[in-house]
C-alpha cells in the first residue's frame, strides 16, 4: 500500500455558478485524466438545485463517459422538505453516495457503500467504526482534524479510505439564516440569488482590514485557501489515500496537475505552493488545522 | 448554581464534567466524579434529574476519556447522558443499555430524519434541536418524530447550527467540537484607547466599541465584519436569546422541555431566569396568558439585546 500513487479527487461544487460554466467546468475535468474522481451536486442550499439539476446530471455521463468515478453529494444541512426528499432519495441509492448529513443514512440499507463527507463530525475511530459497520467505506476528514487525528484514525480503521480536504476555501460553518442575502439586505426566502455574484463566496475582512472568511449562502468558508503540501511519504505514513480538490474559479486543471506532480514525488512543496499560487486562488495559502494549530495559520512559504 | 437552579422551580439541570469532554469546558464551571454524585443526590431528594453532558467529540487515539466519563454519570445515578458523537453514543449502548441517552444540540439533528437515525441506532429518547428551525418547523418535526424534544428557550444565541461550525478553531485552534469552547478566553483580548474600545480574538478586531456601548462576550457569529462594502455584524448582532414569548406556541407545538443555558452565568441569574420560566409554563398550565413575563428578563440579554432567533421564521 505503501507506494500506491495518491489519488486526486475533486470535491462537489460549493458555490452558486451559472449552468454555462458549470457546463464548462465540467467538460474540461472530463478531459483531464489528472483527477480519478468526481463528486457532485448540491450540498449547500435547496434553492439551488433544481437552477443545476440538468446540467449536473449531463456532466455525470459526460464524465462516467470519461472513465471518472462519480459519487452524487448530499445536502449538508437539509431543513424543508424538498431538501429532505432529495436526501432520502439520495440515501436510498444502491450506488455509492457522499454523505453530508446523518439524515441521509435513516433510509440507507445498512451495507449500502458509502463516503462520509467531510461536513459529518467524524473526529475519532470509534465514530468511523459506527460509519463503517453501516457501509462508510471512505471518509473525507473534518477539516478541523489534525494530521496526528487522521493517522490515529487511519491506524484503528486500517480497511477505511481517508481523504483529505487538501486544496480550496475551508467549509467552516452552516446556519439556518443566510448570510449573503443578510448582507444586501434581503432575507433567506427572497435571496434572489444574491450569492451567484461571488463565485468563490463573499470576502470578509475584520475591522483592521485582514481577510478572514467568505459567505457562501449559508455557508461560511475560510477566505484563506487550504493546501495540503506535506510530502507524499508523511500522507502515506498517516494512510491518506486521496486528496480533494475543492472547485473554486481559478484553473482548477493547473492546480490538479501541479498536486499531481506533487504527490508523484516529481515536485517539492515550495514548488507546489508556487504553482498553485500562479493560478491565482481567492486567498493567501494556509495549512494551520493540519499542524494541529488555527485554521488560519499561513501554509510555510 | 445547579442547587439555585432546583430551588428555582427547574425539573432538570445539565452539567458536566471537569474536563474537554463536555461543550462548556471553561475554568470553574463542572463537576469532579465526588461533587457529581453528591449532586445526584442531592437532586433526587427533591424530585430533580441531573443530565450529565458528555457532548463533544472525542479526541482520535484517546476515547478512553470520553467512555470513562459515561461510566461515570452512569455510576453516579445520573438521570441521562447527553452526547453528540456516534462513538460516544455506541459506547453507552452497548456498555450501558439500560442508560438513557440524550442527544446533544451539538449533533445538529435537524430534521425527523436525522432524528430517526439516532433513535433507531442509539435508542435516543430526547434530542435537544438546533437553533435553526422555526416554530412551526419545529411542530412539524415533532408530528414526525418518534422521541422527546427540548429546545433551548434562553440564553445565548448559535447563529451558526450547533455542531456544524469550526470558526472559534480557524482563528484560534480550539472550538466546540475540537476542544469543548467557543471563543476561549485566553484568546481574547481588549484594545482601549479614549474613543474605542476594540475586541479582538485570535488577534483579529472583531468589533470596536464606542464609550456608550454595551459589550457582550465576543464571539465571533456577533462580531462587526467588512463585507460587500459596509461595515456591520454580518453574521448577527450581539444578541441573546429569549424566546419567553413564544414559550405558548412551543408547548403547543409539543415541545416537552425548555433549556436554559446557564453554566457560564451567576447564581442569581440562574435562580431568576429558572423562576420566570417556572412561572410562566404553571400560568400556561393553569390556561392563563403568559405576556406578563415577556419583558421579565429584558435586562439580563447580552448588551441589552435579545431575540426569538430562528424559532421566527423572518430572522433568517
Amino acid at each position: 500500500m505503501s507506494d500506491m500513487p495518491i489519488e486526486l479527487s475533486l470535491g462537489p461544487l460549493l458555490f452558486n455558478w451559472p449552468a454555462p460554466r458549470v457546463e464548462a467546468f465540467y467538460a474540461r475535468i472530463a478531459e483531464t485524466d489528472l483527477i480519478d474522481r468526481i463528486y457532485l451536486g448540491e450540498v449547500v442550499c435547496g434553492k439551488r438545485a433544481p437552477l443545476l439539476a440538468d446540467v449536473l446530471a449531463q456532466a455525470a455521463d459526460r464524465l462516467a463517459a470519461a472513465g471518472k468515478t462519480i459519487v452524487w453529494s448530499s445536502m449538508s444541512l437539509p431543513t424543508n422538505p424538498r431538501e429532505r426528499r432529495a436526501g432520502r432519495d439520495l440515501g436510498a441509492q444502491a450506488d455509492l453516495v457522499e454523505i453530508n448529513d446523518i439524515s441521509a443514512l435513516a433510509d440507507r440499507a445498512q451495507d449500502a457503500p458509502f463516503v462520509a463527507g467531510p461536513l459529518l463530525n467524524v473526529y475519532n475511530e470509534s465514530a468511523a467504526r459506527e460509519l463503517m459497520a453501516r457501509g462508510c467505506v471512505r471518509l473525507c476528514a473534518n477539516v478541523e482534524l489534525p494530521l496526528t487525528s487522521i493517522a490515529s484514525l487511519a491506524r484503528a480503521c486500517p480497511t477505511l479510505e481517508l481523504e483529505v480536504f487538501a486544496f480550496g476555501r475551508l467549509p467552516l460553518a452552516l446556519s439556518g439564516r443566510c448570510h449573503h442575502a443578510r448582507a444586501h439586505g434581503r432575507h433567506r426566502d427572497s435571496c434572489q440569488y444574491v450569492c451567484d455574484q461571488d463565485p468563490d463566496g463573499m470576502a470578509v475582512r475584520t475591522l483592521d482590514g485582514q481577510e478572514f472568511l467568505a459567505v457562501n449562502g449559508v455557508q461560511t468558508l475560510s477566505h484563506g485557501v487550504q493546501i495540503v503540501d506535506l510530502q507524499p511519504a508523511v500522507l502515506r505514513e498517516a494512510g491518506v489515500r486521496a486528496l480533494r480538490l475543492s472547485p473554486h474559479s481559478c484553473d482548477m486543471v493547473a492546480v490538479a496537475a501541479a498536486f499531481r506532480r506533487f504527490a508523484d514525488g516529481d515536485t517539492d512543496a515550495a514548488a507546489l505552493r508556487a504553482a498553485v499560487r500562479e493560478t491565482r486562488p481567492p486567498g493567501a495559502l494556509i495549512s494551520g488545522y493540519l499542524h494541529g494549530g488555527a485554521g488560519l495559520q499561513a501554509a510555510d512559504g | 448554581m445547579l442547587r439555585a437552579a432546583i430551588e428555582a422551580g427547574a425539573d432538570s439541570v445539565y452539567c458536566g464534567l471537569r474536563d474537554e469532554t463536555n461543550a462548556r469546558n471553561f475554568p470553574g464551571l463542572n463537576f469532579d466524579r465526588t461533587e457529581l454524585i453528591e449532586a445526584v443526590r442531592w437532586a433526587h431528594e427533591r424530585g430533580a434529574k441531573v443530565l450529565v453532558a458528555i457532548n463533544t467529540f472525542a479526541r482520535a487515539g484517546q476515547t478512553d476519556l470520553w467512555k470513562r466519563s459515561v461510566d461515570t454519570a452512569v455510576d453516579a445515578a445520573a438521570d441521562a447522558i447527553i452526547a453528540a458523537d456516534l462513538g460516544v453514543l455506541a459506547y453507552a449502548r452497548d456498555t450501558h443499555p439500560r442508560a438513557r441517552l440524550h442527544l446533544s444540540v451539538q449533533a445538529a439533528a435537524n430534521s425527523p430524519d436525522a432524528i430517526r437515525f439516532y433513535a433507531e441506532a442509539y435508542g435516543v429518547k430526547r434530542v435537544v434541536l438546533p437553533r435553526v428551525l422555526s416554530a412551526p418547523e419545529i411542530a412539524a418535526l415533532i408530528k414526525e418524530t418518534p422521541v422527546e424534544i427540548e429546545a433551548f428557550v434562553f440564553g445565548g444565541l448559535c447563529v451558526m447550527t450547533e455542531g456544524r461550525c469550526a470558526l472559534s478553531s480557524y482563528a484560534t485552534g480550539r472550538s466546540p467540537n475540537l476542544s469543548g469552547v467557543c471563543s476561549p478566553p485566553e484568546a481574547v483580548t481588549f484594545d482601549r484607547s479614549p474613543e474605542a474600545l476594540t475586541t479582538r480574538l485570535g488577534g483579529l478586531a472583531i468589533d470596536r466599541l464606542g464609550p456608550d456601548d454595551s459589550a457582550g462576550y465576543p464571539t465571533l457569529c456577533k462580531g462587526r465584519f467588512d463585507a460587500f462594502g459596509q461595515i456591520d455584524y454580518l453574521f448577527e448582532e450581539p444578541v441573546s436569546l429569549n424566546a419567553m414569548g413564544l414559550l405558548a406556541a412551543l408547548r403547543t407545538a409539543g415541545v416537552r422541555a425548555v433549556k436554559v443555558e446557564g453554566r457560564q452565568r451567576g447564581k442569581a441569574y440562574v435562580a431568576r431566569v429558572a423562576a420566570a420560566f417556572r412561572a410562566a409554563i404553571d400560568a400556561l398550565d393553569r390556561g392563563e396568558d403568559t405576556t406578563r413575563f415577556e419583558r421579565q428578563l429584558t435586562d439580563l440579554a447580552e448588551g441589552g439585546r435579545e431575540t426569538a432567533g430562528a424559532y421566527r421564521k423572518i430572522w433568517r
